[in-house]
């Protein structure tokens, strides 16, 4: 066969028509439809929580013009894993108590009653302690009982029974020192275990010693900031016991049928009441009054079992029988415990409270030196203040100022219980008019502090109050005292948490960025962050209000001033040790700010800022990708502005425009940012007329292309670049239909030295890119042989007005197509070989479909290639059958239009070969 | 109560429905004796005895150990009373049941006392139920506790508070009396006639010490009063102690006093001709983190008078 020398005729075009007869029609997309180009839209489900949506954009209706983020509306409190929990949660069947218990709870405690399971939790994690430990352990009933002398069996049998509960009191006693707070708390849970062991067992002698050893533990208060965790472990064994005998004696009245839930004493037998009734006599005789006391509270319940209204008379007596503790701290526990189980009734916690203040106050006056907490009237204030519905504090704020004002400074410092109150008004509000009597109430104090720390403590929690009732004028006040009081000694250095918090809450508050800096002290704040991770991190959160909220651009110079210097510091923390993560959201807050910056039709001090922004941001790569789209944008925003047509002021702003951008590229270090930019200011500088702008850009982005390395690294992974490559070639060769020629570089210059620059750049190995690119090139050329070309630039004449299908013109692309066409055919020789055969076969089909669109085949030498294409693409049988036949189709299709009819001959010369 | 008979699996027991209550009572103590058995059981004839005995036994305190282990009272005995169930004959197998009905007559002018288990004064009654059987099959018995209670005492009970001070000039077991701290509680009993049933009540407040206080317990102690031919011996024993205040409690703040009478061991006060058990009475404890000699320091206080209402 012979390849070579092949002629290359472009197929005469009609755009117009052939858009006309191939275009699909328009279906209107209904709402509901699904369509994969749709934008997504969010639809709230009712479980949804609402207010996710609410601040962020405003005027837009709900209907997404945002593309919502798919990870973010995933987290949204619906993912699968947290609804079987929740579904879990509710539909677990309740067993007998946990349903009694819960019931119990709705009955009768209010919803905002903080329940003990979150309580416990957040003990356990916050009292811990580093100090060793020591527990007693009784291990009285190991040694072997001697007969006892008693006649009778059943006297014998309660003697015995007694005698284990003195030995559980008297028995050998091991002490085990020096144990961390881990071992400890195995100790405890190994009991517990035990204890459940024993009771399964049905030794119940054995389980009540060792609930009553382990309330024993509770006397000691030895180690105090573990107290609290101490107890919370060892109520929780009272509480297993409390349930175990519960149930126990409930199952013996299950007989015929189990007891409602609401049942009287009336109902249960004598055997329960019985067997009731002789644990409360073995509880009666423990010796000593702190297990005696915690193990009848742990058995409070079962009272209903005997009487009707057992539990209520019970409860005063052990409040009462609390005050035999002398240690404050243990009696104050033991109450906690009463109340606990006694959680039923509000009523009775109050009363317990009142047997406690008295017992305070006497407290106060006695040498308790041991104990840290003194000065109990304030500290009590205080717990009322932490425990209280904030609702409750708010709107009886001035009457707490009032009772903290009142307290003795000596025992608990005023700060504190202020501290408490501002943690409260943080979260309610109070009454209108009282509001700014109480912030100058507690200001007098506040600002009193000697010490920085506490101070700076005190001060952080009532920013929220003076931010949430207040304007910038308060808040400055506030601010200016921070820096008074945290600036001398640089106090600051160890305030940076509370500090950092000031911060977060203005931002919550102030979200207009002129009010918040025309706050004379806002500036002056920020300079107290000294230390550069921090003065980062706080720039971090400003620029992500600042996005996040700012809804229209501003030009207002102090915001732009200020923003512009947080974004320097943010920049400026960028160094070679910076992550490419760090860098990538630093990146973008600082785009967020520079999109955010616009001054109107003054559209030269933009450009001035962008100068600026490319001097302070030079380290961060995507600025400045940004900065050269701005300044793009500001371009085509000048060219909107003036219709299309540049008055000479304007052209040359458009001209400093592309200037900016084609010094600015060469910066850049990622080369397909390089390339993509160049393209893309060269078109920009091509619509606004700028041709030997254009034609800079457009030499720069080919002369670039040699550089191009053969793989790059995205995302951490080498790549290969090919496909990019490929990419932006093709985009460019689109590009460079509406190109003019420059009138000194000869006819298609730009084309010419792209192909050259295709030819010498080194492919990968085995790679047929370069042949791919030949054949991208040849409908380029076929489109710059029309008359009127398929698209052009307004105000630009191109190849197609210059030359106005000049034939010599012509002739110059035929030649070029029959080169490129050369090479395509060379190149396919070469694949002749077994395992190159499928590309060459895919090559091959390429290649006619190439002709086939934009050759005139009505030329035989084209049409005889077309079909030896053909047959080569189908020789070996690799073609996709689909696309062959779909090809024909499209054939056969155009073969019935008036001046294609010599396609169907070509039809007749293609056939189709089934796959063997 | 059950008794097996390995040969022929005999399985023997009875059963009291009631507690008795009463002094010199006309109440019958009734129940069942059951034979459970795969054959017929060949008997003798089948019996129940109820005894009813008061054991005394000197302490060795008040005579001398050697007296005490031999010069034991004689027991006393309230009341025996035996009656044949069923006559000689054969129970047919599976379970028989037969019940009984024990009339309580005591003997004379002698009244029955309410069951108690002291130290040194034992009240007892048991039932034993005996099935004789021919000279190759052994015997079987069994024995069985039952409770006497008094029938509740018409008299309404008048409540008997009484006031107490403790200082260091009412302890009593002390020798330096000078080198005591200086002290005092004030307390109240809500009564010293106290029904058995219900527990001891009142209050006691810390008005003044000058070292702190380690603990406040509660001591019942019971008296009991053995006759003989030497005379009589009174001893006084602990029966439950508990702690009612640990550590050094607010002053002037009223700590209740509660304490529950143990079952068995506590019985309603009585006094006869040979024995009396009574005079139950409650100790104030007071343990100082004492300068002195780190001994407890006790006070002995009111007697009560138990009674069942």
């Amino acid at each position: 066969r012979h390849m070579t020398g092949e002629k290359w005729h472009s197929r005469a075009r009609r755009y117009e028509s052939e858009l006309q007869s191939c275009g699909l029609e328009v279906a209107p997309v209904e709402f509901s439809d699904y369509h994969p180009l749709k934008s997504i839209t969010v639809t709230d489900s009712k479980s949804r929580r609402g207010a996710r949506k609410g601040s962020t954009s405003s005027s837009s209706s709900s209907s997404s013009s945002v593309a919502p983020d798919p990870l973010s509306s995933m987290l949204d409190g619906t993912d699968p894993l947290s609804m079987f929990a929740a579904a879990s949660a509710s539909e677990s069947p309740p067993t007998l108590s946990q349903s009694r218990k819960r019931r119990e709870k709705e009955d009768e405690v209010g919803v905002d009653f903080e329940p003990w399971s979150s309580k416990r939790g957040e003990i356990l994690a916050r009292f811990t302690t580093t100090e060793k430990l020591s527990i007693n352990l009784f291990m009285g009933s190991e040694k072997g009982k001697a007969p006892s002398l008693a006649s009778s069996a059943v006297s014998e049998k309660v003697r015995t029974r007694l005698e284990e509960l003195d030995d559980l009191e008297e028995g050998s006693q091991r002490e085990l020192l020096n144990l961390s707070q881990q071992d400890y708390v195995n100790r405890i849970e190994e009991l517990n275990q035990s204890l459940k062991e024993a009771w399964a067992s049905d030794q119940k002698v054995k389980a009540l010693k060792i609930v009553i050893q382990c309330s024993k533990l509770l006397s000691d208060t030895a180690v105090i900031q573990f107290y609290p965790s101490k107890f919370v472990l060892i109520t929780d064994i009272l509480d297993t016991f409390g349930r175990l005998v519960y149930e126990r004696i409930w199952s013996m009245c299950s007989d015929p049928r189990p007891l409602p839930d609401s049942f009287t004493a009336d109902e249960v037998n004598d055997t329960a009441k019985e067997t009731c009734l002789n644990w409360f006599f073995k509880i009666a005789s423990i010796r000593e009054l702190i297990p005696r006391l915690y193990v009848e509270v742990a058995l409070l319940k079962c009272n209903r079992f005997l009487t009707k209204c057992g539990i209520q008379e019970t409860v005063p007596r052990l409040t009462a029988m609390i005050r035999g503790i002398g240690d404050p701290l243990v009696a104050v526990y033991a109450r906690a415990y009463l109340c606990r189980v006694r959680l039923a009734s509000r009523t009775y916690f109050l009363s317990t409270l009142s047997h406690w203040l008295p017992s305070f106050t006497e407290i106060s006056t006695a040498p308790l030196a041991f104990f840290p907490l003194l000065g109990w009237s304030a500290l009590l204030l205080n717990s009322v203040m932490w425990a209280f519905r904030a609702e409750f504090i708010a709107t009886r704020a001035t009457d707490f100022i009032g009772m903290i004002k009142d307290c003795d400074e000596a025992g608990f410092p005023q700060h504190l219980l202020f501290g408490s109150l501002g943690r409260s008004l943080a979260c309610a509000d109070p009454p209108e008019a009282e509001r700014l009597p109480i912030l100058n109430e507690a200001w007098k104090v506040i600002t009193k502090v000697r010490s920085p720390q506490d101070y700076i403590n005190c001060a952080e929690i009532w920013v929220e109050f003076t931010c949430r009732h207040f304007t910038k004028r308060e808040v400055n006040t506030v601010l200016s005292d921070i820096i008074k009081h945290m600036t001398p000694d640089r106090a600051f250095e160890d305030a940076y948490p509370q500090l950092q918090s000031v911060i977060r809450k203005i931002l919550t508050y102030f979200h207009d960025f002129s009010v918040l800096f025309s706050m004379e002290r806002f500036l002056p704040f920020m300079d107290m962050f000294q230390k550069d991770s921090v003065r980062v991190g706080v720039c971090l959160s400003i620029m992500d209000v600042f996005i996040k909220h700012q809804q229209e651009p501003t030009r207002d110079p102090v915001i732009l001033n200020a923003l512009l210097h947080v974004c320097k510091t943010m920049h400026d923390s960028v160094n070679a040790l910076t992550l490419e993560d760090e860098k990538r959201s630093l990146a973008l807050l600082i785009n967020g700010f520079i999109r955010m910056v616009s001054f109107g039709r003054d559209f030269e001090q933009q450009l001035s800022f962008c100068v600026e922004a490319r001097a302070t941001f030079c380290n961060l790569e995507p600025v400045l990708v940004q900065l050269i789209h701005t300044v793009n944008q500001l371009a085509m925003e000048t060219r909107r502005v003036m219709r299309g047509s540049h008055s000479r002021k304007t052209a040359a702003f458009v001209r400093a425009c592309a200037a900016y951008s084609f010094i600015t590229i060469p910066s850049l270090t990622s080369i397909f940012s390089r390339l993509n930019l160049y393209l893309l200011s060269g078109q920009v500088a091509l619509a606004n007329q700028c041709l030997s702008q254009a034609d800079a850009f457009l030499k720069a982005a080919v002369s670039v292309l040699p550089e191009v390395p053969r793989s790059i690294s995205i995302e951490g992974k080498l790549r290969s670049s090919e496909g990019f490559l490929l990419d932006f070639i093709n985009n460019f060769l689109s590009a460079l239909l509406v190109v003019p020629d420059h009138p000194e570089a000869g006819v298609l210059f730009l084309v010419r030295g792209l192909l050259n620059m295709v030819q010498d750049y080194t492919w990968e190995d085995n790679s047929d890119a370069k042949v791919h690119v030949y054949i991208s090139a040849l409908p380029l050329l076929a489109a710059m042989s029309q008359e009127s070309y398929l698209y052009s630039i307004p105000k630009v004449d191109s190849n197609e007005t210059l030359y106005g299908g000049d034939p010599k013109f012509l002739a110059e692309i035929n030649k070029l197509c029959e080169t490129l066409i050369g090479q395509v055919l060379d190149h396919l020789k070469t694949l002749g070989r077994d395992e190159s055969i499928h590309r060459q076969g895919s090559l091959a089909f390429s290649l006619f479909g190439c002709l086939l669109a934009h050759g005139d085949l009505r030329n035989n030498k084209l049409n005889q290639l077309a079909v030896n294409l053909w047959n080569l693409s189908h020789k070996q049988g690799y073609c996709n059958t689909r696309t062959s036949v779909r090809t024909l189709e499209f054939i056969k299709h155009q073969a019935q239009q008036p001046d294609m009819v010599h396609l169907s001959d070509v039809l007749h010369r293609l056939t189709l070969q089934s796959r063997t | 109560m059950n008794i097996l008979n390995t040969k022929s699996v005999i399985l023997f027991a009875f059963h009291i429905c009631n507690i008795i209550s009463g002094l010199l009572c006309q109440e019958v103590l009734a129940g069942v004796v059951a034979i459970v058995s795969k054959e017929a059981v060949q008997h003798q004839g089948i019996t129940l005895t109820m005894e009813g005995i008061v054991n005394l036994q000197l302490s060795s305190k008040s005579v001398g150990v050697f007296e005490a282990f031999y010069n034991s009272v004689k027991p006393i005995q309230l009341i025996t009373s035996n009656i044949e169930v069923v006559k000689q004959g054969k129970v047919p197998g599976g379970k028989t049941e037969i019940p009984f009905e024990f009339p309580l007559h005591t003997k004379g002018n002698k009244v029955l006392y309410e069951t108690y288990h002291g130290v040194f004064v034992n009240i007892q009654y048991t039932l034993r139920c005996d099935m004789k059987r021919s000279l190759l099959a052994k015997d079987l018995s069994k024995t069985c506790e039952f409770m006497v209670h008094c029938l509740p005492q018409k008299a309404k009970l008048q409540p008997t508070p009484v006031d107490f001070t403790i200082t260091p000039e009412t302890l009593q077991n002390v020798r330096e009396r000078s080198l005591l701290p200086k002290f005092l509680i004030r307390g109240h009993l809500d009564a010293t006639n106290c029904v058995i049933t219900k527990p001891l009540t009142g209050e006691l407040v810390v008005e003044s010490s000058d070292v702190a206080i380690k603990s406040i317990e509660l001591q019942l102690v019971r008296v009991e009063t053995c006759g003989c031919a030497e005379g009589y011996a009174r001893d006084a024993t602990e029966i439950q102690n508990i702690q009612i205040a640990e550590g050094d409690v607010c002053h002037s703040l009223p700590i209740p006093i509660y304490m529950v009478f143990p079952r068995l061991f506590t019985c309603p006060t009585l006094e006869t001709i040979n024995f009396k058990v009574g005079e139950f009475t409650c100790n104030k404890y007071k343990s100082n983190s004492a300068t002195v000699c780190g001994l407890p320091m006790a006070d002995r206080c009111d007697s009560l008078f138990l009674c069942r209402v």
